[in-house]
């Protein structure tokens, strides 16, 4: 495998996918920025006080690490698979498909390409939140490499969804029937240890609630789970969703005839 | 050298369609070869299977000694490809569409500018590269494809149906370019469904029907083997009746107008000799059909009459 050639192709779809952000930044930055603000006005401010607080943090602070997780996981999965399908629909994927870059370079270009729009959401709703409340970083290394890796999980998973979407619907059932439920019931409003035994174990299958709690623990130092388990489930699901997407790209599924 | 070695390819699509029955295939390196054929022949599904686009059943493809199966990478970083279909990124700018596919084969920085820019120069797209592909005329849009599938200087280009829908002053414009580089010794594969383009561009034809090629030779030889022509003389003097020839037919068409049917055992000297013995002086001459065009019709239409296969 030519390295160099890979390196620039990657940098040539990162560089891509940035310049897309950009461009429609009316879609991929600003809804976001409104949904988590209203999220922050009417949960964290209007509900939240009258809630108190919860693991001992006011409840806005509380909040705050699961929703810019949630912001960056439903960007990065949101981001390749709109941009990935769309190459797809168009036919531009051929550009890619035909050139000597490697399978494994065009899922890592456009992976890279979720996590940079995961990151720039997740940045500019924690500036907002900041807004709300005050957030003081407890372990920076554990947020940071938990906000990355949970990006790459979601980048990895969109671009799956993306190669076997035939249609635009296929892209929204996956975000509105899978993300959008295990996110809410991932510990982003609440505790687990609020819930009966059983739904706590039943909690414990969903791996966001993983990545919220361990990415609650980097900011706030508190966390329902075992950091260690997060950190394995995220490795895991990497290296389980990568293999897959090479897989399929191998295998020429939904792009290839 | 050969520059695309085809032996034995075959496609059977999942619903059952056998778009390729085992073909067999040599470009030499530097040809410019037209590949032509009915709708459904199985050309694209063979240029698809050459850009790794379409997965085979059966058979060896190698672009210029290199294996598609074994030499994956080698073997795409000599093709270019402009597909019948547009498929441009519609909200990318033209500049950028054809860095990005500099990008995908390894070429960046100052050298893709470099090259960005004399391809787009090449094919007048230069002062659009500003411009959303997607605001493009339609002529624009196939040059574009050209320019991006130029960009990384392939040894083999294939151009599937590069005219079509692309006015006539753009399309003699395009042949230009494409036999210039040619010259520089870029081979290319060209499928059309105007035959004069065919005719005019390339050196050697590859006729595919129904899956098979059914005929793969010079196209001086193929021209040959045409049986007869038919002519339109245009006539300086209006002539009442049209005249006997020996071993011609002949037919006025109007005043000034005489259709000649030449069999392959004459020559046009022979045919100016008697008319100038009848007096009749011509001012200019014409294939009634184009004679590719002609020829293609026979092929096709004999093999589906005899259910010959080659």
């Amino acid at each position: 495998m030519n390295v160099a050639l890979n390196l620039v192709a990657v940098t040539t779809i990162i560089r891509k996918e940035f310049i897309r952000v950009l461009r429609i930044w009316i879609q991929t930055i600003v809804p976001p920025a409104i949904t988590m603000t209203l999220y922050f006005i009417i949960f964290g401010n209007l509900i939240g006080r009258r809630i108190g607080t919860m693991e001992g943090f006011d409840y806005m602070q509380y909040i705050a690490p699961g929703l810019i997780m949630m912001s960056v996981i439903t960007n990065s999965y949101g981001n390749v698979v709109s941009s990935f399908f769309g190459a797809k629909f168009i036919g531009h994927v051929d550009e890619m498909l035909i050139s000597p870059m490697s399978n494994g370079a065009i899922i890592i270009g456009h992976v890279a390409g979720g996590v940079l729009r995961g990151l720039l959401v997740g940045g500019l709703v924690t500036v907002i939140a900041l807004f709300f409340t005050r957030l003081e970083v407890a372990h920076p290394l554990v947020m940071v490499s938990i906000v990355l890796l949970s990006s790459i999980v979601f980048s990895l998973a969109g671009f799956i969804n993306a190669v076997f979407a035939k249609k635009f619907d296929d892209i929204s059932i996956v975000p509105t029937f899978v993300l959008t439920p295990l996110t809410y019931l991932g510990g982003v409003f609440y505790s687990i240890s609020m819930l009966p035994e059983f739904w706590q174990n039943v909690s414990k299958a969903n791996p966001i609630l993983y990545m919220v709690n361990a990415f609650r623990y980097g900011i706030l130092g508190t966390s329902d789970i075992s950091i260690m388990h997060a950190y394995t489930i995220l490795i895991g699901f990497i290296v389980l969703l990568f293999s897959a997407c090479v897989f399929l790209m191998r295998r020429g599924v939904g792009i290839r005839e | 050298m050969n520059a695309l070695t085809i032996r034995n390819l075959s496609k059977t699509y999942d619903n059952g369609n056998q778009a390729l029955k085992g073909i067999d295939l040599n470009v030499e390196a530097g040809d410019f070869y037209a590949l032509l054929g009915p709708n459904g022949a199985g050309k694209t599904t063979a240029i698809g299977i050459i850009s790794s686009l379409v997965n085979k059943t059966a058979g060896d493809v190698e672009i210029f000694g290199h294996s598609i199966d074994t030499e994956l990478e080698a073997a795409k970083s000599c093709l270019g490809l402009v597909p019948q279909e547009i498929n441009l990124n519609l909200w990318d700018t033209v500049g950028n569409i054809v860095t990005n596919q500099a990008g995908y084969y390894g070429i960046g920085g100052k050298e893709a500018r470099r090259r960005v820019e004399k391809y787009l120069r090449a094919l007048r797209l230069w002062d659009r590269r500003d411009d959303i592909s997607r605001t493009l005329s339609g002529g624009m849009k196939r040059r574009l494809m050209i320019a991006r599938a130029l960009v990384n200087e392939p040894r083999l280009l294939i151009l599937d149906e590069p005219t079509a829908g692309v006015d006539i002053e753009i399309r003699r414009s395009m042949w230009e370019y494409l036999q210039e580089i040619n010259a520089a010794g870029t081979t290319i594969i060209l499928t059309t469904h105007y035959l004069e383009e065919a005719e005019s561009l390339c050196r050697h034809i590859g006729i595919i029907d129904e899956g098979r090629i059914i005929e793969d030779t010079k196209m001086s030889t193929v021209l040959r083997k045409l049986q007869h022509e038919v002519l339109i003389l245009s006539l300086a003097n209006a002539v009442c009746e049209a005249p006997q020839l020996d071993g011609f037919n002949t037919k006025m068409l109007e005043d000034c107008e005489l259709e000649v049917e030449k069999g392959p055992e004459r020559d046009i000297n022979d045919l100016f000799k008697q008319l100038d013995a009848h007096n009749i002086r011509v001012v200019s001459l014409r294939n009634k059909a184009n004679r590719l065009e002609e020829l293609f019709m026979r092929l096709v239409k004999n093999k589906h009459s005899t259910g010959h296969t080659a």
